[in-house]
């Protein structure tokens, strides 16, 4: 099983980067679970929500407390948020940035695996706004192989109808664009 | 043929009421609500569902909204959670007492002060005694399938009382995970349509719900009694033909590697789930721990209990709600109750958990079979303790 846990502030939509990434492995026959941090909402606050997946049938209602990936919306929580928390020693942290993997490690000390893309750039180029929920996609799934782009196509439509194309267009270029450490 | 789907669990319950061809639907859809009824607002508004929606100035007046649809012959639906349930149990007692077969899904959280939205199970407890049947669900599947019985078993003329199917606030409705949706023909050959004994009419005047004097209140009382206690072979039934059609079996209590337990776990809802796979490590480790779990609230299978729980050394009961001053949860309140009108002593421990959205874990589990196993080899007083409270 695969725990993902997703950090973003209220409104930027971390809770449906969690959806849409559970509802892609679902639609891939496996099974999977996603939740928000349990709370009242608030716009700007840091929010995080959360996904399993696994082959088998889950059987746990615990929260998440030790995720293998990590993904991170927006740059500016990495100053107030402590998103390593709970990662094991092979977890991957992957985050929205314009710093390079080793620029990155040595601003904030990271000691787990790191990918970096810059999202919010693509988001806006892309999407024209900048929420970085589906170009995140992109970067988490080249990162882990957690789901397929495939799987999401399907999900992506439901979710966003006539810009869904566009959410696809900016999670493919952030998969292309992805640095991952070895 | 169904679909499995990935889904909220919310968003499920609703789509198979929609299927179950409700016709009054009343709701207060504010805060502590759940999509489950926005959903269904959805369906009726964009014409997939023919039904009246209802959008009510508070949880009093929909339960009063689904009493009098229900009197008039329609199948009803509501849904609620925490302070709203409590504002609305006036009205609860009502509708099991007129005998009419409303369906409810509760939502479970937290009762305030302190002000908490999260799950626990203050909320089912409060309504223990209001006469409506209970299911408890673990997870969203469940949710799914104990609705489509719950209508089953409701307007089937040998029972004729309301149903609540309980779900985990939060950990459940707001949970997306793999559902089994059935289709229309399907929940059909389940469902027959309602086809109401008495009701409201003009044609044929009569009155629901009079005065009951001294004379008459105890006797109207005994018969909700026998009428409670007579559900349970229906839904026993209707459980045996859900499972006929769809596979999926459902029992008053279920069992989890019981099979030479010494000790065991009685739980109620999602955390069922977690405590499942606690029992698989403790019993890789060795450890001859199982777990029960409670599918059925009201009626009360004290029987059906007592024959699992009698076959152990110990039992744990884990509670979700306080019940003040008794040493005791409510749940295992009834638990010993039962134990002891069956002529059966277990070593009885009770642990209070999950209060008001507190993570209840493995860890956990294994810390309360530890201690449980404890004061079992010990010879301790039974005992009873609120899990992880900072003192």
């Amino acid at each position: 099983m695969v725990e993902i846990r997703f950090h973003g502030r209220g409104g930027q939509g971390g809770v449906t980067s969690a959806e849409l990434t559970a509802l892609a492995a679902i639609e891939q026959g496996k099974f999977a679970q996603a939740f928000p941090s349990f709370g009242p909402e608030r716009r700007g606050a840091p929010v995080m929500a959360f996904v399993r997946v696994s082959d088998r049938q889950i059987r746990t209602r615990e929260k998440v407390y030790s995720p293998n990936f990590v993904v991170v919306l927006d740059p500016t929580l990495l100053q107030i948020v402590n998103v390593e928390a709970g990662v094991p020693e092979d977890g991957i942290i992957i985050v929205n940035t314009k710093l390079s993997p080793a620029q990155l490690r040595e601003s904030l000390g990271f000691k787990r695996r790191l990918a970096v893309v810059d999202a919010s750039t693509i988001a806006v180029e892309v999407l024209r706004v900048p929420i970085t929920n589906t170009t995140m996609l992109g970067a988490l799934i080249k990162a882990t192989d957690v789901v397929s782009i495939d799987a999401l196509r399907g999900p992506l439509e439901k979710r966003f109808g006539p810009i869904a194309e566009r959410n696809l267009k900016a999670c493919l270029r952030a998969y292309d664009e992805t640095v991952v450490e070895g | 043929m169904g679909k499995r789907v990935g889904m909220e669990v919310s968003i499920a319950a609703a789509e198979v009421v929609g299927l179950c061809d409700v016709d009054v639907i009343a709701a207060y859809p504010i805060t502590p609500q759940t999509h489950i009824v926005e959903h269904l607002s959805e369906l009726v508004a964009e014409g997939h569902l023919d039904a009246e929606f209802v959008p009510v100035e508070s949880e009093h007046s929909a339960m009063s909204t689904c009493v009098g649809a229900a009197a008039a012959g329609a199948r009803t639906f509501t849904s609620t959670s925490s302070q709203g349930y409590a504002l609305m149990a006036e009205i609860c007692y009502i509708a099991s007492s007129l005998r009419l077969p409303i369906v409810m899904a509760v939502a479970n959280r937290a009762l305030s002060a302190p002000i908490n939205i999260w799950n626990d199970h203050a909320d089912m407890m409060m309504s223990r005694d209001t006469g409506w049947i209970q299911t408890v669900a673990e997870n969203g599947q469940e949710v799914v399938d104990l609705l489509l019985h719950a209508y089953r078993v409701a307007e089937d003329p040998r029972v004729l009382l309301p149903v609540i199917v309980n779900l985990d606030g939060f950990t459940l409705s707001h949970m997306i995970e793999p559902i089994w949706l059935p289709d229309k023909e399907e929940v059909d050959r389940y469902l027959p349509p309602y086809k109401p004994k008495l009701r409201l009419d003009p044609r044929n005047p009569m009155t629901f719900g009079p005065v009951g004097m001294p004379e008459v209140y105890t006797e109207a009382k005994k018969a909700q009694d026998e009428a409670m206690n007579g559900a349970l072979p229906v839904i026993i039934e209707a459980w045996g033909e859900f499972e006929k059609q769809f596979g999926r079996a459902y029992r008053p209590v279920e069992t989890y590697k019981t099979d030479g337990a010494e000790i065991l776990f009685l739980t109620m809802g999602s955390i069922s789930e977690t405590a499942m796979t606690a029992v698989d490590k403790m019993r890789a480790e060795g450890k001859k721990v199982g777990l029960v779990r409670l599918r059925l609230w009201r009626p009360f299978p004290a029987k059906e209990l007592v024959d699992v729980l009698k076959r152990a050394k110990a039992v744990a009961v884990v509670d979700r709600a306080m019940a003040f001053s008794t040493r005791s949860g409510p749940l295992c309140v009834e638990v010993k109750a039962a134990l002891y009108d069956h002529g059966v002593s277990p070593y009885v421990q009770n642990f209070i958990a999950g209060l008001g959205g507190r993570d209840v874990t493995v860890e956990d589990f294994e810390a309360m079979a530890a201690k449980t196993g404890d004061g079992l080899s010990k010879g301790l007083p039974m005992a009873y303790e609120i899990v992880n409270v900072r003192e």
